[in-house]
């Protein structure tokens, strides 16, 4: 086979990946022609990971819950309830905000235990489970709250959902240096570990993608990184929501790809009779996916309260539909079994610049719905569109 | 008085690689019972299929006449238009409808739409009536045993004005009772005119009822015994059922037989749901290091039961007995301390519960030892790859790279990705259920030569096979498993299909020990 085609090949087994690359950035273009610039501008950018932070935290927690063949329907009441909590124990119980944070990721922990429990020991199917969660913690919520709303926060816990990394320039220099090291940073260490991966696989004697392909990519990413890095710097640095995010995402895709709980994921929503007979815990699999997305769900509430710096009754309705549509946009199939953190991350993204170009051309809010309602059904569309062409082409 | 009511001529049906039927030819008179014998996959029900339309008229080869008319169904409505119903294995009834729904369901008795529920529970009643079921019509399906659920089929194929009636394995999932009961059921519909068609393992019923049998052997017509007017033994049937060359498709072994590895003692296994059957009795087994030990027994009789119960106990309820492994007692209660204990299960549905078909041939290969490739939990990737290669090029899996998903492979190298799973979980015995089942005959050959290999590492092999050839030709020892009683132990050096189908259709002889 020629060099030319074996690339060809390759990319033709990985079209979803780069479909979905190639939409996010169709999209960035569209809306920075569109908005005349804004959507680029440092300010915007910014905007756009804090605002969608909490959507993306939920999101990673979600494509493991899909992936193992579940769902959780109670992410956007499980927000406002840890919300709520956090509010009752800063204001009321003058709890100091660490305190209260890590009080509230436990709290997280717990309320996973109880739906985990009902789902994986006692058989309940998940989306049951979790719609009765869904009305159960929207209701604690309101008694906790008293339906009042709790503001403010100090400026201390705000920090989590809106605070910046200090500006190691004094707010003086052009583009801030603690972000412009960041970036680079992270450049590198990309570039180091994909060429150690690339050679280590050489050791191994396993095939690999081809040569051109694997530079592209590289390179593409970590222009992708600087540009990001270039354009907060610009603004007022690092968003701290963006550290949070980042740790997620590398250590979760990381937990995924790499460890034995991640295969056992995988193996579970693949074939769970499968699993079980190669010796797999599933119930066990599923008790701890659980739990893992109840805290994830209470930070992603932290997030959210301390970023509007109010606890509110109605906090984080609808979460959860964007969060499982940021999964199914990023290429996870409900059947189970397919999935990853990267694509939850940038169908999560596709969405929120949508939210974000649409909001700044002045579209309604009635037609936002609507456009992301095609989107997310085009985009399952291409999928059960590119399953088909696989499996006729092998006939 | 006799006359033809079904003609099948030179019936050859053909699935990609298989020849399922070829060339068979059946009569059925009017008013008999004609029964069909054979082995699990000699093409019995295959040749049913055909009949009714499940295998539409066009997809084989041959024609069928019906009444003295050619016929050509299209599809299931078209046989039973014509007068021919079709008693599935599985039944096929809806548990939470009630008796009368499930007889008139797709048959609703209706006016503009709206059921008429005074008529279908009154019509229901009297169909009840004649064959022997005085429970209530509203009375669902679920809280029915299956001998009664059994005969509401049978109710279900009257309403439809059936004159033939095919049954397959109607007394399989049955206890003595209702056995009876539907055998006499049989020869009441007969009095009445109702041709059937029963396919069956069990020879006393095929003796007790049948006017003809049929026999077929891997999808060839072999000989339509007269059992009225010939007196035929069950011996007789079972030589036409076995009676075939065995040529050399099976590797020569010589094997090199050690010390005893596993012994199972009076293990006793419930049904999960109906916890007062008994699907595994007492029975007691032993594999020693580099034996190959078969299970012989026909379907239903507990094979994968016995062995899914021993492996982490992934079937079954309230099981009792003992696994000594080495002369030591172990416990195999979860499926990874069967692993831990040396003990792999390769089962015999591969699709359903031994592949992750999304996944790629790597993944499923280190499926069931990711801990052994993981340090601190993290799975070390390119070693993982090195292995699964290393397993392509030494099972022979025919796939250009193991990064190809396991569901697009073929089902004898699908088969290898599993017999090479459980080999690198590096056991000490293997449980092979049907080895070779939908695999070709090429890949047969390989696989067999796979056990082979096992054997001589030392390993205990055991091997559940509905192909009793097959068995003849790998198994140092086979055991006959009958209705969840192991019924003889047999030697290579005495097994012949005659003697082994005898002990596997063996009944309650034994049951007072």
């Amino acid at each position: 086979m020629s060099p030319f085609k074996a690339t060809l090949n390759y990319l033709t087994g990985q079209l979803r990946q780069i479909g979905l690359f190639i939409a996010l950035i169709a999209l960035v273009v569209f809306f920075q022609v569109a908005t005349g610039g804004i959507t680029l501008k440092p300010i915007n950018v910014s905007n756009l990971v804090i605002q969608n932070s909490y959507i993306l935290i939920l999101a990673v927690g979600m494509v493991m819950v899909i992936i193992a063949g579940h769902i959780d329907l109670s992410v956007g009441s499980v927000v406002a309830f840890i919300g709520a909590m956090s509010g009752v124990m800063i204001t009321q119980w003058h709890i100091p905000w660490f305190v209260t944070i890590v009080l509230c990721l436990i709290l997280g922990a717990l309320v996973g235990m109880f739906q985990g429990f009902w789902i994986a020991y006692f058989e309940i199917p998940s989306f049951i489970v979790t719609l009765a969660g869904m009305l159960l913690f929207r209701g604690l919520t309101q008694i906790t709250l008293q339906n009042q709303q709790i503001s403010p926060f100090p400026d201390s816990f705000r920090a989590l959902g809106s605070g910046f990394l200090p500006d190691l320039g004094g707010g003086t220099s052009v583009l801030e240096p603690l972000t412009v090291i960041i970036g680079i940073v992270a450049a590198v260490a990309l570039v180091a570990q994909g060429i150690r991966q690339r050679v280590a696989r050489k050791k191994y004697e396993v095939e690999d993608e081809p040569l051109t392909w694997f530079v592209l990519k590289l390179a593409f990413t970590v222009g992708l990184i600087l540009l990001v890095a270039y354009l907060l710097a610009g603004y007022r640095g690092t968003p701290i929501v963006l550290v949070v995010l980042g740790i997620l995402a590398v250590g979760y895709s990381a937990v995924m790809a790499n460890t034995v709980w991640g295969r056992h994921i995988y193996a579970l929503g693949g074939n769970a009779n499968a699993a079980a007979l190669s010796g797999v815990k599933t119930k066990r699999v599923s008790f701890q996916l659980f739990i893992n997305m109840g805290v994830l769900a209470a930070l992603a509430g932290l997030v959210f309260t301390a970023q509007l710096n109010l606890a509110n009754p109605k906090a984080g309705d609808g979460f959860e539909l964007d969060a499982i549509a940021a999964v199914f946009v990023g290429g996870a199939a409900i059947t189970g079994g397919i999935g990853t953190i990267s694509g939850a991350i940038i169908g999560g993204l596709i969405i929120g610049i949508l939210n974000n170009g649409m909001s700044i051309l002045g579209v309604g809010t009635e037609y936002q719905q609507l456009i992301k309602g095609l989107v997310l059904l085009a985009a399952v569309a291409f999928d059960v569109f590119n399953k088909r062409r696989a499996a006729s082409s092998t006939k | 008085m006799s006359e033809t009511i079904l003609e099948m001529r030179n019936i050859t049906k053909t699935f990609p690689g298989v020849k399922a039927l070829q060339d068979v030819s059946l009569e059925v008179q009017r008013g008999h019972v004609h029964a069909i014998c054979g082995e699990n996959g000699a093409g019995k029900s295959t040749l049913m299929k055909v009949l009714s339309g499940v295998y539409p008229a066009g997809t084989f080869e041959g024609e069928i006449l019906f009444e003295g008319r050619p016929v050509a169904f299209k599809n299931i409505n078209d046989s039973e238009a014509a007068g021919i119903v079709i008693i599935h294995q599985e039944l096929a009834l809806s548990p939470y409808l009630s008796i009368a729904e499930n007889i008139f369901l797709g048959n609703e008795q209706q006016a503009n739409g709206w059921i008429d529920w005074n008529r279908t529970n009154l019509e229901a009643g009297k169909l009840l009536d004649r064959v022997g079921l005085h429970d209530n019509p509203i009375t669902k399906i679920m809280d029915i045993g299956v001998g009664k659920q059994q005969l509401v089929e049978i109710a279900k194929a009257l309403s439809k004005e059936v004159k033939l009636l095919i049954l397959d394995e109607p007394t399989a999932a049955l206890n003595d009772e209702d056995s009876a009961h539907l055998l006499d059921l049989l020869k009441q519909l007969q009095a009445q005119g109702i041709t059937s068609i029963i396919i069956s393992h069990k020879l006393n019923e095929i003796k007790a009822i049948a006017d003809e049998v049929t026999i077929i052997r891997d999808g060839k017509p072999i000989e339509t015994l007269d059992m009225v007017a010939d007196d035929v033994s069950e011996d007789r049937i079972i030589k036409g059922m076995v009676g075939r060359e065995l040529g050399n498709r099976y590797p020569s072994h010589e094997p090199k037989i050690g010390d005893e590895l596993l012994r199972i003692e009076d293990w006793t296994v419930y049904h999960p749901l109906d916890r007062s059957r008994e699907v595994v009795k007492h029975a007691n087994l032993m594999v020693r290091e580099g034996e190959i030990v078969g299970i012989a027994g026909l379907m239903g009789a507990g094979r994968t039961e016995l062995a899914m119960s021993i492996f982490g106990q992934t079937y079954g309820h309230n099981i009792t007995g003992r696994i000594f492994k080495r002369g030591v007692e172990i416990k195999t209660n979860t499926v990874s301390a069967a692993i831990d204990n040396g003990i792999a299960y390769a089962t015999e549905d591969r699709k359903r519960y031994g592949l992750n078909l999304i996944e790629d041939i790597t993944r499923n290969i280190s499926a069931a030892s990711l801990q052994k490739l993981a340090a601190r939990g993290w799975v070390d990737s390119n070693k993982e790859r090195r292995v699964a290669e290393g397993y392509r090029k030494s099972m022979n899996i025919k796939s250009p790279t193991v990064a190809a998903l396991a569901g697009k492979l073929s089902g004898g190298n699908q088969q290898k990705v599993v017999l090479s799973k459980w080999m690198y979980s590096n056991p000490d015995v293997l449980i092979l259920d049907e080895p070779t089942r939908g695999i070709d005959v090429g890949a047969k050959y390989e696989i067999y030569g796979i056990i082979n290999q096992l054997a001589d590492e030392g390993k205990g092999v055991i091997v559940i096979s509905s192909e009793l050839p097959e068995l003849l030709g790998i198994c140092d020892r086979i055991y006959t498993l009958s209705e969840g009683r192991i019924t003889a132990d047999v030697p290579r050096s005495e097994a012949t299909a005659e003697h082994l189908m005898k002990f596997m259709t063996k009944e309650r002889e034994l049951d007072h020990r």
